[in-house]
């Protein structure tokens, strides 16, 4: 493979782990923005994901299974998300910081009754064959290029996913609402705007996209009960690097975490690129502690 | 705090003064106790607790013999909670206050380095029965997995005959693939082939993006895979995906027996290789009587693997080192052992060398689709383990132990 085959190859790589991340962090980035919340439990919506992804297999084999999947995912995580709004998160917002312990517990449970349910050992989500391919580039200055198809997939659902909720946030109604609430949370509730349905309406959107993630990664690895703590951690680090509450925050830092690790482990291993991906988020919080985008929000303020 | 401190001096001069005390070895109700020491809990059960339950039939098939020196064997079972500290308390608990006369157990690494202080303080014998990375020689421990010169080096003595040129090491990133892969890399040197690539994620791993580019960019003839648990699966996915199955590029994994193979779905690892001392599918009439009764007592679909009959044959092996001395006291116990010489085991001829490790066959599998391995290579015979490689670590070396 040429040098500069191996190069785009990375590239490609880090794209597409960040289009992982972001639909990780997404719901972290905007239930923080709207509710100051800090959701623990948002890996094991991932792992919810995962696990209806291969419940759904098991009901609808074959090639559409996965497309299946993706929606059940999406809605099973949000009614999950919606419940854990309305009887913890709801019931703490006068005190955000509670929270934080309260989702942990969330998340300890879900964990446990995963294992409960289908085995410490985890299942097996197979990609279904037409995701089996490869796209190869065989000559040119690109020779030597692969591009797997599931990751190839994996960038376009990340794709569709955040023009569905920019386009939401932005030209509709709702997403209007949504904006009022997350500046200035009194005057909206002023105006009218139910800011009570707004955050349930919105954690769930955000646990919901964390389940779609879910199925994208069991077709990546194995769906196992710890499945999400693996993921918790960048998604936070995408989070902090991104900014809170921002949505194109977010999606920079998630290309920057991806890009940043898939390219210093081209001359790293992957456990060095970890120690220096965090060295990075450390340094670059030190000069911008807002991260990347600020949002204006009176929420966030003092 | 203070008080669990407190509680702690306590316990550590209970242990030494208990030292000064001649052990009382055998009940006087004609049972003896042994300890044993696996993760009951956490993430080492699943692996653990299989290797505990071949611990127990051993015990249960001694004493519907009658039991040792005509007395019944009464296991005391402990949890170590895959956590290395809570082994050493429950090791020191089993010696100290239990009394038993020997100790069958540990997995990692880290749990057998924290029971060893435990074990030589207190005058114990520790039985640990899985394959490991060498450098440790305790008088009171016997170390019947394989040494590095009986699994990593025999994979590559295999790999080496087959016409590999290239190896690329992958590994989770601890202490054993580490050393594996420093003693692998002295051999590939010193017999003149290339090292394509060595690449660590740490362990529970999931993104294999730039090690798959790596690999295809290096082009190596096989890869030398120690991941450890689920990592392999996002390994191998994640190979496949690029159209880089086991048959297309061969696979050498060290951590993936019957067990893992079963859980991790065949068809996905198919036609990967493993190196062992043991294979469910070895012939011979020792092994299937032991599957057969593992099986009877742990249901039919229930597959057995290398490191569960090296904690089956270290309990019949501490009978038969009983037997000979005559006695429970752990030193005689220990000195026997070595002592015993061949004998027949499901893992075929075995017996520990005076260095305390066990000397065993080593055996090269392939994957099959139904879940079990076909045995393709073997060595000549019976390996002499050797705690130190002489390429990685010259003039360092474990003779037989007078002290204990």
């Amino acid at each position: 493979m040429q040098e500069s085959a191996f190069l785009l190859g990375q590239v490609f790589n880090g794209v597409s782990v960040a289009s992982l991340f972001v639909l990780a962090a997404l719901g972290l980035a905007l239930s923080f923005g709207l509710m100051r919340v800090i959701n623990m439990a948002q890996g094991e919506m991932l792992m919810l994901g995962g696990y209806l992804a291969y419940m759904t297999l098991a009901v609808v084999p074959g090639p559409l299974g996965i497309l299946v999947a993706l929606p059940v995912a999406f809605l099973g995580a949000a009614l999950l998300g919606a419940v854990l709004e309305f009887t913890v998160i709801h019931r703490l917002s006068a005190r955000p910081l509670d929270t934080l312990l309260a989702t942990w517990g969330v998340s300890l449970i879900l964990q446990q009754a995963a294992r409960n349910l289908f085995g410490a050992i985890g299942v097996q989500v197979i990609a279904p064959t037409w995701l089996d391919h490869t796209v190869s580039v065989a000559t040119g200055p690109l020779a030597g290029l692969d591009l797997p198809d599931t990751r190839i997939f994996i960038l376009f659902v990340a794709a569709l996913v955040l023009g569905a909720i920019a386009l939401l946030l932005n030209k509709t109604r709702l997403g209007l609402y949504v904006r009022a609430v997350n500046q200035d949370r009194p005057v909206a509730a002023a105006m009218g705007v139910n800011a009570r349905l707004i955050d349930l309406l919105v954690f769930s959107l955000g646990t919901g996209v964390a389940g779609l993630a879910g199925v994208i990664l069991a077709l990546l690895g194995p769906v196992t009960p710890t499945v999400g703590q693996s993921y918790i951690v960048p998604a936070f680090l995408v989070v902090i690097l991104g900014g809170l509450g921002s949505i194109v925050g977010t999606t920079i830092a998630s290309l920057v975490v991806g890009l940043f690790t898939a390219l210093i482990e081209i001359f790293v291993d992957v456990s060095v690129a970890q120690v220096l991906l965090l060295v990075f988020v450390i340094v670059f919080i030190q000069f911008r502690p807002q991260g990347i985008i600020t949002l204006r929000s009176r929420a966030l303020e003092g | 705090m203070n008080l669990k401190k407190l509680g702690l001096g306590a316990a550590l001069l209970a242990g030494t003064a208990l030292t000064l005390v001649a052990p009382a070895p055998a009940q006087a109700d004609g049972t003896v106790k042994v300890g044993v020491l696996q993760s009951l809990s956490g993430t080492m059960a699943i692996s653990e607790v299989p290797l505990e339950n071949a611990e127990l039939l051993a015990i249960d098939q001694l004493n519907a013999k009658g039991g040792v020196l005509g007395k019944q064997i009464a296991p005391v079972i402990e949890d170590g909670a895959s956590d290395p500290s809570t082994f050493a308390q429950k090791a020191t608990k089993l010696i100290e206050e239990d009394k038993v006369v020997t100790v069958f157990g540990g997995w990692t690494s880290s749990s057998r380095k924290a029971m060893l202080p435990v074990i030589q303080r207190l005058h114990g014998l520790l039985w640990y029965p899985v394959q490991f990375e060498g450098n440790e020689c305790s008088p009171n421990i016997m170390y019947s997995g394989a040494q590095p010169n009986q699994q990593a080096l025999p994979a590559f003595t295999w790999a080496e005959q087959k016409g590999y040129k290239k190896i690329f090491l992958l590994g989770s990133d601890y202490v054993y693939p580490r050393t594996a892969n420093l003693i692998l890399k002295k051999h590939i040197a010193h017999d003149g082939l290339t090292l394509s690539g060595e690449e660590y994620v740490p362990l529970g791993g999931t993104d294999f993006s730039s090690i798959v580019a790596k690999i295809e960019q290096s082009k190596p003839d096989i890869i030398i895979n120690t991941l450890n648990g689920d990592s392999n699966v996002s390994f191998f996915k994640q190979m496949a995906a690029a159209g880089m199955t086991p048959d297309k590029l061969p696979v050498m994994s060290f951590s993936i027996a019957e067990p893992e193979a079963q859980a991790m779905g065949p068809k996905l690892l198919a036609g990967s290789f493993t190196s062992w001392n043991y294979f469910q599918s070895l012939p011979g009439p020792t092994n299937a009587d032991f599957v057969a009764a593992y099986k009877a007592k742990f249901g039919a679909s229930s597959v057995v693997d290398d490191p569960m009959v090296h904690g089956y044959v270290d309990v019949m092996e501490w009978a038969a080192a009983v037997k000979k001395a005559g006695t429970f006291d752990p030193k005689a116990v220990r000195d026997a052992a070595v002592a015993l010489g061949f004998k027949d085991s499901p893992l075929g001829k075995v017996k520990f060398a005076p260095n305390q490790s066990m000397v065993q066959t080593g055996y090269i599998g392939e994957l099959q689709p139904d879940g079990q391995f076909k045995i393709i290579w073997s060595s000549p015979g019976p390996i002499e383990p050797q705690p130190y490689d002489p390429l990685t670590f010259p003039g360092k070396s474990c003779a037989a132990h007078t002290t204990f």
